[in-house]
């Protein structure tokens, strides 16, 4: 047992490291440059991953993505054009905020419409409460009477 | 054999709730009292007998009975034995048979604290939950039967996922489901009062405390599953807008305004029709977060391996309950007439617009789980809807519920004044915005979430702090009049307080966090912000079935030790699989959260280092609104109407 625990560890490095996302040799030198790689990683979605930026993942591909995105920052590109530059390889899927474009805009619409929705309701709503007359209410019968004295007494 | 006696008793519970889903049902509508009688022996048969089967089925998981499929796939007989136990539902199959644990345990103390309320509805309650019971029970039968035998069984077993073989996950799933099921009391409370035709303030006392329970747990649940990331993930996030945790968060949110709108019935017999909707759409969610996990339609880190047979199950399941309480709605709801007369400046109208900015929110964040699904399945798009969109769309959500908080749960029913409510509250209003300005000034990004978080924190908290002296009165004997305020204003004291602190948590975490990335070299000293860290040594070390690599680290301030840290990476040898494990100093003000990384071709070691203000009090925040929750539970006027047992049997319920 000793001796595969011992084989075991030697083969660590071959695994895949799950610690670090962003490994240290892929830092760029200018900390602006790098400040807005990271904020560009981070809207960006592994493919290869369930829900994780390239920034979080540690497969591969986010690594190759993470240096294509530093390549092109060092070369001189905005921010759009690089997003743009990435997603016209690897489809919209990776972007995380999905662009407000074609059937798109019931996405970003959704929450206020309903919202606004909503509010009309909920004010028609008070408007008639506020109108509205209060019934008269039924005097307690003699169960009721005697139920409420009883529960007073707890 | 305790195998076979499992699964015969999860057969035999199948059939009880049946004969619970029917017998009850007739006799409350023919009002047979003896029909009716059935229910309650029912309950506790159905409850006894799922309970023997889940413990049958832990039984096998800690005795590591490798003739049962479902052990061998998720246990190892090297596992401790906490995993072992928490592997019973650490699994489709196992979580399905908690799951439906929880829904007999509920229809029992519905049966044991039920004594008054009226025959009729207590009856169609316990059928209802009975029917829910079936359905589940079929699900289990049918489709992920956790009783399957192996053929051949093997020496040992395949281990449960190392990254589930976690203190903080282990308890996740049963608080999760206790929840998730607990809604199902809510749903069961509407149907039956909708097939009743009665909803009064009685109904509202009613099912409160079961939405408040349920309440709780989810907090409770989320929180925990929201720790786990942030530890053992390895970078320290606590939200990932992940589908799966979506599913877990819309419940929460619709439980959230159920419990307000439930207390505008009691208080005010208005809002009725709204909150029996509410009540189906909380438990509505919940069957969809079931859905979402168990499909594998959305994929996501927390999905257990799934079949499509299965999704069709549940979405069968989820159409025949939601279609039926849905037309049952559209049927009955028009008779239910609101009594409370109030104005348009109201503690009522408050309490709408919290349930409208909840329920909204948890729209918006139902599309944007769902965008993905719709975009493929109609506009031929596959895309992605992620951590950016949700912030953007959810977040002003919650700053509007946060600054209307405060003076919302102030106000008086019928009638209020906003300037005379807000009154007590301008000290307050003006002190929260000197802390929000201070954040400002004193931070150098231009990001506004640090100080706009901070003011919304300052004013909720004290703003409904000030709300609770003030319900004191005046004079000397107000603070012991404080002291004896009805458990329920303390609770929402409490639990609003903690909205406000986890608003801070996530703002300082969300603005101020600091990173650094770095090679460390053995023995050199390093600095991330205010602080010194030093990695001192790295070994290997043997855990009890994994292997790790762990590194010393020294964290210094101004010269002065703090902490010894010790990250580590993990290899778990049976599953093939590594986690990390990140060595982090607690802290009120701020986290220092070291992860270690792989070993330098060059000499020296990756370390990731950060600095996260603020973090924990997301999770005090958490803790205090369910214990907010707990107080508002035991408060006097649910354990009198739990207690008054004594009620006149036979009143017909007209």
């Amino acid at each position: 047992m000793i001796r595969v625990l011992a084989l075991l560890l030697m083969l660590l490095p071959a695994l895949p490291g799950v610690a670090l996302a962003v490994q240290p040799d892929e830092v760029l030198s200018n900390p602006v440059l790098e400040e807005r790689a990271r904020e560009i990683s981070k809207g960006l979605r592994c493919p290869v991953c369930q829900n994780e930026s390239i920034d979080e993942s540690h497969a591969n591909v986010a690594r190759d993505l993470r240096l294509m995105v530093r390549e092109r920052l060092v070369e001189g590109d905005t921010d759009a054009q690089v997003v743009d530059f990435v997603v016209a390889r690897y489809g919209e899927y990776v972007l995380f905020q999905p662009t407000a474009t074609g059937a798109n805009w019931l996405l970003y619409a959704a929450g206020p419409l309903m919202l606004l929705t909503a509010l009309g309701l909920g004010f028609v709503y008070l408007r008639g409460r506020s109108d509205a007359v209060a019934p008269q209410e039924a005097a307690l019968s003699d169960d009721e009477a005697a139920r409420l004295r009883e529960i007073m007494r707890d | 054999m305790i195998t076979e006696f499992g699964h015969f008793a999860l057969l035999l519970a199948f059939l009880v709730a049946i004969v619970q889903t029917v017998v009850p049902l007739v006799g409350a509508h023919k009002r047979w009292p003896s029909w009716m009688a059935v229910a309650e022996p029912a309950a506790n048969i159905q409850f006894l007998l799922t309970a023997f089967a889940f413990a049958a089925l832990m039984w096998a998981f800690v005795t590591s009975d490798f003739s049962l499929r479902l052990v061998v796939l998720n246990s190892h007989s090297a596992k401790p034995m906490l995993y072992k136990i928490s592997g019973t539902w650490g699994n489709h199959e196992g979580s399905m048979l908690l799951w439906v644990l929880i829904v007999t345990l509920f229809g029992a103390m519905a049966a044991w604290f039920g004594g008054n309320l009226p025959p009729t509805l207590r009856a169609r309650v316990l059928a209802v939950q009975a029917a829910i019971g079936v359905a589940f029970f079929a699900f289990i039968i049918f489709t992920s039967n956790p009783f399957l035998r192996m053929a051949v069984p093997p020496f040992d077993g395949q281990d449960l996922n190392p990254l589930l073989q976690d203190p903080g996950l282990a308890f996740h799933p049963p608080f999760l489901y206790l929840g998730y099921v607990g809604l199902s009391m809510a749903f069961s409370f509407a149907v039956a009062a909708l097939i009743e035709g009665r909803v009064d303030a009685a109904w509202g006392r009613w099912v409160r405390p079961w939405t408040l329970a349920a309440w709780v747990f989810l907090t409770i649940g989320i929180a925990l599953g929201s720790w786990w990331a942030y530890y053992e993930l390895g970078w320290g996030g606590f939200w990932f807008w992940d589908p799966v945790e979506n599913a877990s968060f819309m419940p929460w949110l619709l439980a959230a305004a159920l419990l307000h709108s439930a207390i505008v019935v009691e208080k005010r017999e208005s809002l009725k029709s709204w909150t029996i909707l509410l009540a189906i759409l909380a438990f509505g969610f919940s069957l969809i977060g079931t859905f979402i996990v168990r499909s594998g339609l959305l994929t996501s880190v927390h999905a257990f391996a799934n079949d499509p047979e299965r999704g069709v199950f549940i979405l069968m399941i989820m159409a025949f309950f939601m279609g039926g309480a849905l037309i049952l709605f559209a049927l009955r709801a028009g008779a239910m007439e609101a009594k409370g007369v109030f104005s348009l400046v109201s503690r009522e109208s408050a309490l709408l617009a919290n349930n409208l900015l909840l329920a909204v929110s948890c729209f918006v964040v139902f599309v944007g789980t769902m965008w993905p699904l719709v975009a493929e399945m109609f506009f031929d798009r596959k895309l992605s809807v992620g951590p950016p969109f949700f912030n953007m769309a959810f977040t002003p959500f919650m700053i509007l519920l946060g600054l209307i908080l405060p003076i919302g749960s102030a106000m008086p029913w019928k009638r209020a004044r906003v300037m005379r409510t807000a009154r007590p509250l301008r000290y307050v209003f003006i002190l929260a915005l000197a802390i929000g300005g201070l954040a400002w000034t004193m931070q150098t990004g231009r990001s506004l979430i640090g100080p706009v978080g901070m003011f919304l924190a300052a004013w909720v908290v004290m703003g409904t702090v000030i709300d609770l002296i003030q319900r004191a009165g005046r004079g000397p004997e107000r603070w012991g009049r404080l002291l004896r305020l009805p458990r329920a204003d303390w609770g929402k004291m409490v639990a609003h307080a903690g909205l406000g602190f986890t608003m801070m948590g996530v703002a300082g975490l969300t603005a101020w966090k600091q990173e650094d990335i770095r090679v460390a070299q053995i023995g050199e000293p390093f600095s991330v912000g205010s602080y010194t860290l030093t990695l001192n040594d790295v070994r290997q070390v043997e855990g009890p079935n994994y292997l790790s690599t762990m590194g010393f680290v020294t964290l210094s301030q101004n010269g002065r030790e703090i902490a010894q840290l010790t990250p580590e990476k993990r290899i778990y040898p049976v599953a093939q699989m590594p986690t990390t494990e990140a060595a982090i100093d607690y802290d009120l003000a701020r986290d220092v959260y070291v992860v270690i990384g792989d070993a330098q071709a060059q000499g020296g070691w990756a370390v990731r280092t950060y600095i996260k203000p603020l973090t924990n009090w997301i999770w005090i925040g958490s803790g205090l609104m369910a214990l907010g929750g707990l107080l508002s539970l035991s408060d006097r006027r649910f354990r009198v109407a739990a207690g008054a047992r004594k009620s006149p049997q036979g009143v017909p319920a007209e």
